[in-house]
């Protein structure tokens, strides 16, 4: 019987030959990660276990959350997590970008363990590492010891086949998979997506595939890693591939040539319609960023589709990219110059707007697309507001129609 | 004690919405549990009560505030057909018991509920109903004996796994 990618690397990193799903093991982390809203109660945990972290340079802190802090017990909580930092002499602090995209840009590698104290850590799976989200006291522990215990789980191959048509990206395609699979469907599995589309998939919109798997109650999403891969971190890992006679739970065929652009209507994200189903609906805010989609990639669809333009007057287009990075390379690109020009207003990188936090809280009775991955009553702000989830392409087109349009109009 | 019944699905932004965890002190977060999913529950809500809900229950964040606020709140055990997993961790790292069972939709809300933590038994005295939740796997049941993953930790930690 063969193994799963998954398998192979939670096997390397139990020192075991083989695991099989339902298997507990100890695992040791490459590397283990908090963020501002979730490191104080990790650091808590921390310190009732041990006063020393396992190693400076594995533990990183990042500020995204809430950063810059809007408020007075934001900024105390940031005091808190950073008077770790200093005690800890970590190496790893940021404050200059999501979480996930830091972790890409910096750290993740092929073969690697990551625990973050943020659910979207399945995101960097996309780089064949095995990378779950888990809460504070879970991360507090592997902080301490660098290990952290798993059940082996069960995996499910989404077989992605063809290309998709114009104006439909992997936005698209993961929110047509998680109609489909439901909110539950992958509860406690590994996600493993393969085939042409992702073989030819940027790694940018790999790693929005991966992003969502948790909104299928996934434990991770994985793919692997390849020369794009190697090219894109610009350094190496290990790569491990599933044996062709691997075990998967389920197996998912899909054509993405038949899909269309897609909507997720509130209040839960696997309530998918084709975009039509909404068409011409008002908005108020557009949003577009997040470590699903705040990538260079995804900027650029939009400033292509708003060079020139104007949105729509009564609309806030809100532009986050996901890291400090990205934020000057679309403005060499020229892409927030075409997006300001256009109406937007950019926004550092940050969760704010995702989570409800700040830069772009909803009130009662608005109607928000944004490039997301969460469409929770009352997580924008108000309980009566509505946020619906789209692909970039979707969202920049229907700021500029002040409502909910096709994107392949425009594109 | 009494059940507090919710359906599938019930996310961390429903328990403890963004805007209201800026904070660690586990009093306010008792007080912020379902705040504007249903203001009632954290005003109601009596030491020891259960909740009783269907599906995927806490899925969504990884924040652990959501199961902390439910603890904060009172509440003694979750009963649920099925939990996210981020969620199930959280719960049994920070000490709040949970019970899956797959006969939870049988128990309505306000129904008066006895149970013992030890055998897993939930007796719905409403409707003279018995059900039985799915055993712990092993492994776990070790931290939930221990008190959690912290003292799990500081005890014999995984050098006996």
């Amino acid at each position: 019987m063969g193994s799963t990618i998954t398998e192979k690397i939670l096997a390397n990193a139990s020192h075991k030959k083989e695991v099989v799903p339902g298997d507990f093991v100890v695992a040791d982390v490459s590397y283990a990660m908090a963020h501002d809203s979730t490191a104080p109660l990790a650091i808590e945990s921390f310190y009732k276990i041990t006063d020393k972290v396992f190693d400076k340079d594995r533990v990183i802190i990042v500020f995204d959350h809430f950063f810059p802090a809007p408020t007075v017990a934001g900024a105390t909580l940031h005091q808190k997590s950073k008077k770790f930092v200093v005690d800890q002499k970590l190496s790893g602090f940021f404050t200059n970008g999501v979480c996930h995209q830091l972790l890409v840009e910096k750290y993740v590698s092929p073969g690697d363990v990551l625990v973050g104290a943020d659910s979207h850590t399945c995101t960097e799976g996309a780089l064949g590492a095995f990378t779950t989200g888990l809460g504070s006291t879970d991360i507090g522990g592997a902080m301490a010891t660098g290990k952290c215990w798993f059940k082996v789980p069960e995996s499910l191959k989404f077989n992605l086949t063809g290309s998709t048509k114009k104006g439909v990206y992997a936005k698209d395609v993961i929110l047509s998979i998680v109609g489909d699979v439901g909110a539950a469907g992958a509860l406690y599995k590994a996600c493993e997506f393969t085939g042409d589309y992702v073989k030819n998939a940027s790694v940018s919109s790999r790693l929005t595939l991966c992003n969502m798997a948790i909104e299928m109650g996934g434990k991770n999403g994985i793919i692997e890693a390849d020369q794009k891969t190697i090219d894109f971190l610009g350094r190496d890992g290990k790569i491990f591939r599933s044996d062709k006679n691997a075990v998967y739970e389920n197996e998912y065929e899909i054509e993405v040539e038949n899909i269309e652009p897609q909507v997720a209507l509130p209040p839960v994200v696997d309530n998918v319609e084709p975009v039509s189903a909404v068409e011409g609906k008002p908005i108020d805010q557009a949003f577009l960023g997040t470590c699903t989609n705040g990538r260079l990639e995804d900027i650029e669809v939009a400033a292509r589709i708003l060079k020139g333009k104007k949105i729509a007057r009564n609309v806030r287009f809100i532009v986050s990219p996901a890291s400090q990075d990205i934020y000057l390379a679309a403005f060499e690109k020229g892409y927030l110059q075409d997006l300001v020009k256009a109406g937007a207003t950019i926004c550092n990188p940050s969760c704010g707007p995702c989570i409800g936090r700040h830069e772009g809280v909803l009130c009662e009775g608005e109607t928000c697309i944004s490039s997301q991955n969460r469409n929770f009553t009352g997580r924008m702000g108000h309980p009566k507001a509505e946020i619906i989830l789209a692909s970039p392409a979707t969202v920049a087109a229907s700021a500029l129609a002040g409502k909910i349009v096709d994107p392949r109009d425009y594109v | 004690m009494r059940a507090w019944k919710f359906g599938d699905d019930i996310n961390t932004d429903v328990i403890t919405p963004g805007r209201y965890t800026v904070t660690v002190d586990r009093k306010r977060l008792g007080e912020i549990a379902f705040i504007e999913y249903r203001p009632e529950f954290a005003k109601e809500v009596q030491e020891g009560d259960v909740i009783v809900a269907g599906n995927n229950f806490g899925c969504g964040s990884s924040r652990e505030h959501s199961p902390v606020a439910i603890k904060a709140a009172g509440v003694s055990v979750v009963i649920a057909k099925t939990f996210a997993r981020i969620f199930f961790r959280n719960s049994i790292n920070i000490g709040l018991p949970l019970f899956v069972c797959e006969d939870a939709d049988k128990i309505d809300d306000g129904d008066t509920i006895e149970l013992s933590i030890k055998t897993g038994e939930v007796h719905d005295k409403t409707k003279g109903l018995v059900l039985k939740a799915k055993p712990l796997p092993e492994f776990m049941q070790r931290i939930v004996e221990k008190g959690g993953l912290v003292n799990f930790l500081r005890s014999d930690g995984y050098d006996n796994v």
